[in-house]
């Protein structure tokens, strides 16, 4: 069971106080949008062993969204940052450069 | 035999005597007794029959490690099966009785299995049960279902309560021997905040057994003085009789306290699970002993080393009177000098090392003890008790040079350290070719939320093996642990323990080393699951390369004590057979629990009453009190129909349909989510949310709405009242409330987050009345107060006012094509106001409907509800609901979904009415078939019933179903064949079936 | 206005612990930008308290302010007193974006107090609650056994307990079973 701490109340969350919302950083297709861009929108989800982006909700708490970058193999918790950006803070990326030389995940690493 | 001495003893007391049973036959044990020393010290050696063979077994360790002694304990509410007798503290009146026989532990039929052992090979399940393929329902499987299982089933609801505790601390110290304490003290110096959990009921673990000098002080001293100095702190908690079960990510670890398994019935919960989460965990857990893989090693009287031991020193039981020790190391001495101080015959000490060992060697020569090196046990013959030994050489295939009478045997293949918590959360192992050991690898540890390691493995979970060794290593993990938990560390000096080296051990995988194939047909590794060393190499000969699988095929260590005597043993002999090393075949993975922890724990207080939270309205204890019939919906309970008098739920449901057609009627609408939408943006984001166009409703009127998710499936539906300029009062199916809620908050934190909205859940603010039917307005005008005229008040309006002595809102809507109107008030005036419509609707008839009563009411009116004609994959479109999708918008969630080809595909199945061509009731979910059928011989299909009802007003059954091209083929007969053989024609109709003009909800 | 009655009609239990109804109490959501004057002036009107720091709960003569997220306060007054409070709350928010909305029958109110209130709420909640992780004046929205809960600790010995109406009786009966004879844990 994880600890994720909300950026936004500053609680050390237990996991049974969160709920999990998938990948981090979709951008959002709508009308207009081509077949394959609003396929890869609704469908397409990274599943990495490693480096991973996600959001949660502190459902149980202060009811914000945040951002959780973490690694899904070895469960280290690089950071939690606000859900309103659309990629990860710098110092969060150093942080992950510094663990995993080398990571990758979509267009980041 | 096996027998109390007068002297020896240090966990009982002698003055209070405990009265129990085992099987019937009552026995007397003292206070302090486990319930295997007081079976051992009534002579009770065989306690049950292995699972497979149904092998006599006895009990072969004195503790959690135990396979055999599995009984089942207590009575009627308080039955358990698979208590084991080496865990269970003994008190007066206990009653156990032995599992795993028929008809009884002395004759027991199932034995013919030992007599086909040689038939029933590894992997028999496998390769017997496979053909016919027909076999398996009738035969195959109700022959495994009789033979399967250990103990018995309880029967009555268990009487006793459980409970959860959260922790927050900064050390949690697992297992309360030396080496726990030791590090427990060095944490707790540095300030950190330590919790010491220790499985068993007594401090110190095994140090006080083998003797030794720490700190100047005897072991027993040393424990003692310890123990009270870290209850002295305000900073160390601990707990015996708490086991840490598990540790798990992010320094999660669970305890499980037996808080009152040794005094049944008492006041209080009888266990406890702690939910901690620490910064570090110390694990000092201890070391298993390993038994030896000879002949007969499971004949009752054969015994661990260090259990013969524990059962003299601690409960001053002698498991014999004349007894033959076998080992590979120098520990096992200690067992023989111990037995033979306390007036046990030791007739000998075989040690398979050629040289023998050192100091404790000598001192066995001293007291006069015979030891023969380089030899071994051969077999042990006996059935239900140890008779005689066969020696032979070790390094032999087993040719007996002599044969010894005896009456138990104590073997010792070495130690293996307890490292099954440092390995649940993924903390790695390195094989000691010298001390022959797997033992946890502090290069690897498991990391925490940091990435940093969260554990510290100490003691002989360390594989420090020697008292010397292990204070020296439990010191030194106590500072390390309060070092990476954050804490300064302040000078504290060393604890030191007097050294009493030992010889190095020689790795006995078998014995004798060559064993020919009878033998290895009987040397057990896995008492419990009855697999031998010839099933592992069988194994190994048929294919098995991986630990893994070996595991599955042979059931090795699959059992409730999950290998712990029988892995590492298990392994070496894969190791051997495929010419391996023991650390490139490696472990099978360890997995929480360490030992089975009950139900009763995992479930704490969620039980009974409060299993799981029930939502109630404000009106629940009302409709209680008047016939309510429940039916769940989400966590709320809602009154199904009012049952009267003599009739059944259907009478009443159809007796509250009429009555709202020709009269009026009540329904409690609270759990209608009402959510508040509020701010210069909240238009612009409902345009969003629904498909209708939402910013163009005007104040004080209603629309109806629909949702999608980007899917573009339907997700909830409900009215929509503008309230002023900046505020909407979005109206949500029950089940909808708390997850719309948040569907609309994700989409203003996460995507739109620059927009100007608020939203308040209000669902449990207000209780909501619906007052339905012809005589509803009479109703209301009666109680005085606003106006509520069809002028005043039109359909799909809503107004504040006061009704009566109330101030209310009110909404002209209707969801039962009736004359409607839905109330709200505040919820803490919800019963009063409720009781006061009954009360004014007496003279008009007036009764309150349930919920099955309001679906017919829609169903006749071709209403959707969610959940029904929806399911996830049903689009607006499929609904005929069109007309509630603006194409004025150029964007809405789900919009762009629906223009997908499937989606706009016109072969979908779309949403008819359907009309059986009897007038009977189409079975709920039923399919209905077309032509040919699928790959898999089904029959293909062509639609389903999504909802269908007794329509008391037309006197007939009534369903909708989505139907492919339904509404092109009006007119047309289908067919469902129903689960109860018969086959339903139905004919493809338009879903409303009444007042198909709406001009009964609009007077 | 008619007779408004609790959701658990002044329910009380003696064990570990005492469990009891708190009874009507009047409650107003109060969600804004809550660095603005406006909202800080809303907030002082409704509940007689400035603006607490994350996470705590702040008392005056006239009521209580809860602080429940970035963007929500929640101000807690008398029962009967919660038009009044809402009317001068909006009054004082003028233009400003935010919502100001009464709240009060939407939840029920409890106290949990004795020397083991601690222990009691420990057995049904994830958080740390030790005296030196947890004080008077600190609140936590968190989890009470299955279902959302928030409370602060009012004094030493005393929990004050906010969760949704009609979980109302759950959350009573968890308390209960929590609090039962006999079952005191000894860690605090």
């Amino acid at each position: 069971m994880l600890i994720l701490e909300c950026p936004y109340c500053g609680v050390k969350a237990d996991e049974t106080e969160l709920s999990a919302g998938g990948e981090a950083h979709l951008k959002r297709f709508g009308p207009g949008a081509d077949d394959e861009s609003f396929e890869g929108y609704l469908f397409a989800r990274e599943n990495p062993k490693g480096v991973h982006f996600e959001r949660w909700r502190h459902s149980y708490g202060c009811g914000k969204w945040f951002h959780a970058a973490r690694n899904t193999a070895t469960l280290e918790v690089y950071g939690t940052y606000p859900a309103q950006v659309s990629v990860p803070p710098k110092d969060i990326l150093k942080t992950i450069s510094a663990a995993v030389p080398g990571w990758r995940w979509r267009d980041l690493g | 035999m096996s027998a109390r001495l007068a002297t020896y003893g240090r966990l009982i007391d002698r003055t209070s005597k405990l009265d129990f049973t085992f099987d019937g036959k009552p026995m007397m044990g003292f206070e302090g007794d486990t319930l295997a020393s007081a079976l051992l010290a009534n002579d009770q050696m065989l306690v049950g029959r292995s699972f497979k063979y149904h092998r006599p077994r006895g009990v072969v360790a004195s503790g959690a490690e135990e396979p055999n002694a599995l009984v089942n304990l207590g009575e009627g509410a308080r039955f358990e099966p698979n208590q084991r007798a080496t865990t269970t503290e003994l008190f007066g009146g206990l009653a156990a009785r032995s599992q795993n026989h028929w008809p009884t532990l002395e004759f027991d039929v199932g034995q013919v299995n030992s007599y086909l052992a040689r038939f029933l090979p590894a992997g028999f399940y496998y390769k017997m049960f496979m053909y016919p393929r027909s076999f398996w329902k009738h035969v195959y499987e109700p022959f495994i279902r009789q033979s399967a299982g250990l103990g018995q089933p309880p029967k009555e609801r268990d009487a006793d309560t459980y409970e959860h505790f959260h922790v927050h601390t900064d050390v949690v110290v697992a297992g309360g021997g030396v080496a726990g304490l030791i590090a427990a003290k060095a944490a707790a110096q540095s300030g950190a905040r330590v919790l010491v959990l220790e499985q068993n009921a007594h401090w110190g673990g095994r140090a006080p057994v083998d003797g030794g000098r720490i700190d100047d002080w005897p072991t027993d001293g040393f424990v003692e003085r310890l123990v009270k100095e870290l209850e002295g702190m305000a900073n160390v908690t601990l707990r015996a009789r708490c086991m840490v079960s598990g540790l798990y990510d992010h320094g999660y670890v669970l305890g499980y306290e037996r808080v009152s398994d040794h005094v049944p019935g008492a006041e209080g919960p009888r266990h406890r699970l702690w939910r901690i989460r620490a910064k570090q965990v110390i694990v000092a857990t201890g070391a298993i002993e390993r038994p030896l893989a000879f002949a007969g090693n499971d004949v009752p009287g054969v015994m661990l080393a260090s259990a013969m031991r524990d059962y003299l020193v601690n409960w001053g039981v002698a498991a014999g009177e004349r007894v033959i020790v076998a080992t590979n190391n120098d520990d096992a001495y200690r067992t023989a000098i111990t037995l033979k101080k306390a007036g046990v015959e030791v007739l000998r000490i075989l040690d398979a090392r050629e040289t023998g060992g050192g100091a404790l060697m000598e001192e066995a020569r001293r007291l006069g003890i015979r030891i023969d090196c380089g030899r071994a046990v051969g077999k042990v013959t006996g059935g239900k008790r140890v008779k005689a030994v066969q020696i032979c050489a070790h390094q032999g295939a087993g040719g007996a040079l002599e044969e010894v009478a005896c009456d138990a045997v104590a073997m010792s293949g070495g130690w293996s350290p307890a490292v099954h918590l440092w390995s649940h959360c993924g903390g790695k192992l390195t094989w000691d070719d010298t001390a022959a050991m797997f033992r946890p690898d502090e290069s690897r540890a498991p990391t925490g939320a940091d990435g940093k390691p969260m554990a510290v493995a100490t003691g002989a979970a360390n594989g420090a093996m020697t008292l010397e060794a292990i204070a020296a290593d439990a010191f030194a993990a106590g500072r390390k642990a309060a070092q990476a938990a954050g804490f300064k560390l302040k000078r504290a000096s060393a604890v030191k323990a007097d050294p009493a080296p030992e010889s190095a051990i020689e790795p006995v995988w078998m014995m004798p080393a060559r064993a020919r194939v009878g033998l290895r047909a009987k040397a057990w590794l896995d008492y419990q699951n009855d697999v031998k060393v010839s099933d592992v190499q069988l194994a190994a000969r048929e294919g098995y390369e991986s630990v893994e699988h070996t595991k599955r095929y042979t059931t090795l260590g699959m059992a409730t004590d999950q290998g712990k005597l029988s892995n590492i043993n298990g392994l070496a002999v894969l190791a051997d057979t495929l010419g391996a090393a023991i650390p490139a075949v490696g472990t099978t993975t360890f997995r929480p629990p360490y030992t089975p922890i009950s139900m009763g724990a995992i479930g704490g207080e969620a039980r009974g009453e409060v299993f799981q939270p029930l939502r109630r309205t404000p009106m629940y204890d009302w409709h209680a009190a008047h016939g309510a019939d429940w039916e769940p919906v989400g966590q709320w309970r809602r009154p199904f129909a009012y049952v009267q008098g003599g009739e059944d739920v259907h009478q009443a449901v159809n007796r509250e349909v009429k009555n709202v057609r020709q009269g009026v009627g009540l329904l409690d609408v609270s759990t209608l989510g009402k959510l508040l939408v509020k701010g210069p943006d909240a238009g612009r984001f409902l345009d969003m949310l629904y498909t209708n166009m939402m910013s163009t409703l005007k104040p004080g009127k209603c629309r109806y709405g629909l949702m999608c998710n980007e899917n573009g499936f339907l997700i909830d539906d409900g009215v929509v009242a503008r309230i002023d300029e900046e505020t909407f009062l979005c109206h949500t199916t029950t089940g909808g409330a708390d997850r719309i809620h948040a569907h609309m908050e994700e989409w203003l934190q996460t995507e739109w987050w620059d927009w100007k909205v608020y939203t308040a859940n209000l669902t449990e603010q207000f209780a909501q009345i619906a007052v339905v039917g012809p005589k509803a307005r009479q109703v209301l005008e009666k109680l005085g107060g606003m106006d509520l005229s069809k002028e005043a008040l039109p359909f799909m309006d809503w107004k504040d006012g006061a009704i009566g002595n109330f101030q209310a809102r009110v909404f002209r809507i209707s969801f039962s094509g009736e004359l409607s109107f839905e109330i709200a008030v505040p919820a803490s005036q919800g019963l009063a106001f409720w009781e006061t419509l009954m009360e004014a609707g007496r003279e008009f008839g007036i009764m309150p409907y349930g919920t099955e009563a309001l679906h017919v009411l829609r169903a006749e009116k071709g209403f959707i509800m969610i959940g029904d004609e929806t399911d996830g994959t049903v689009i607006p479109q499929d609904l005929g609901l069109g007309w509630a999708i603006s194409k004025k918008k150029d964007d809405y969630l789900g919009k762009r979904a629906q223009e997908r080809s499937f989606m706009a595909s016109p072969d979908r199945w779309k949403l008819v009415g359907l009309e059986t061509t009897d007038g009977s009731v189409l079975p709920d979910g039923a399919y209905a078939v077309a032509e040919g059928s699928n790959a898999n011989g089904q029959r293909n299909t062509q639609g389903r019933v999504t909802s269908t009802y007794y329509s008391p007003t037309l006197g007939r059954g009534i369903a909708m179903g989505l139907v492919h091209r339904g509404p092109d083929r009006m007119g047309e007969v289908i067919e469902f064949p129903g689960t109860d053989g018969k086959t339903y024609s139905a004919k493809i109709v338009d879903p409303v079936v009444y007042d198909k003009d709406g001009e009964k909800q609009n007077v | 206005m008619s007779e408004a009655v609790s959701a658990l009609g002044g329910a009380r239990f003696e064990g570990l612990a005492v469990v009891e109804d708190c009874g009507l109490s009047g409650m107003i959501t109060l969600r804004g930008d809550l660095s603005a004057a406006a909202v800080k002036k809303a907030a002082l009107a409704g509940s007689g308290c400035a603006v607490p720091g994350e996470r705590k709960a702040v008392v005056s003569d006239k009521g209580a302010l809860l602080w429940m997220s970035p963007d929500e306060l929640l101000v807690l007054c008398p029962y009967d007193e919660v038009g009044a409070r809402v009317a001068a709350m909006t009054k004082a928010l003028g233009k400003a974006h935010a919502l100001a909305v009464n709240v009060s029958d939407a939840r029920a109110v409890l106290r949990l107090s004795g020397p083991k209130a601690r222990e009691v709420l420990a057995k049904l909640s994830p958080v740390d609650l030790s005296p030196e992780a947890f004080g008077v004046g600190d609140l936590r929205r968190s989890r009470i056994a299955q279902v959302a809960a928030a409370y602060w600790l009012e004094d030493e010995e005393s929990f004050r307990i906010i969760c949704f109406r009609s979980v109302a009786e759950y959350v009573f009966g968890v308390l209960k079973v929590a609090a039962a004879k006999g079952s005191a844990v000894g860690y605090f």
